[in-house]
């Protein structure tokens, strides 16, 4: 179970708004619980695949970089992260899995069409390693 | 120096967001890390032994893999290393 508050949810999808149509992108800070990921704030982050914007997304690791060091000042930790798919459905796709590398993480998902937010879903990343990782569908919680 | 652990690979550093270990290069430091905690070799390294694709290594700023001497780089002990994990995807 992924928490997020209400304000957060519908600020990630309306950065999807925004940037279609190309796919936006974002990190999920807060903390670990025995029952999953809380997000206690989001930080969107710039989407360095000009050159195919539409279907990718890549997070510099200099700007995921102080992003960490932003969330250890607030005394969070990077619980996951977020991302569009523009006209296409809320799902992992065979790309997300690849790059996908951040076990315990969550990975949301918002579909959006012709510029409107629409299905929004979460994966926990899950496994050991890169032989044994998965993607496991994770119910979004929203706190008003 | 301190190394600082992403979120995915403290479970192999006994939850530690941060390692303080000795070390004159950037190499020597990563050795410590995984010397001490064995079990990050195999998420940082191939079996070939090469840094994986997907992981970053950072000195301070500064991506190791374009360091003129890249891992032989020299450290002090203010220096900061940093793993991060690369993270794309896309539909």
């Amino acid at each position: 179970m992924l928490k997020i508050s209400h304000s957060d949810y519908q600020a990630l999808r309306a950065h999807g708004e925004e940037t279609h149509p190309h796919e936006c992108c974002g990190v999920l800070l807060g903390k670990s619980e025995p029952d999953g990921n809380r997000v206690h704030q989001i930080v969107r982050a710039g989407n360095t695949r000009s050159d195919r914007a539409h279907d990718r997304y890549n997070i510099a690791p200099e700007e995921l970089i102080r992003i960490q060091r932003q969330a250890r000042g607030l005394g969070f930790d990077i619980v996951g992260f977020y991302h569009s798919h523009p006209d296409c459905p809320a799902q992992w796709s065979k790309t997300d899995f690849d790059e996908a590398h951040w076990v315990g993480c969550s990975y949301i998902i918002t579909r959006v069409d012709q510029a409107k937010a629409t299905i929004t879903n979460s994966f926990l990343l899950t496994g050991t390693s890169e032989e044994d990782k998965q993607f496991v569908d994770e119910p979004i919680e929203i706190e008003i | 120096m301190k190394i600082n652990i992403p979120t995915p690979l403290r479970a192999y550093t006994g939850g530690q967001q941060t390692v303080t270990v000795p070390g004159a290069t950037v190499g020597d430091a990563l050795d410590q890390l995984t010397g001490a905690h064995a079990e990050l070799r195999n998420h940082l390294y191939t079996p070939e032994g090469k840094l994986r694709s997907f992981v970053n290594i950072y000195l301070n700023d500064d991506d190791i893999r374009y360091l003129p001497q890249k891992e032989a780089t020299p450290t002090e002990d203010s220096d900061e290393l940093t793993i991060i994990p690369s993270i794309a995807g896309g539909y």
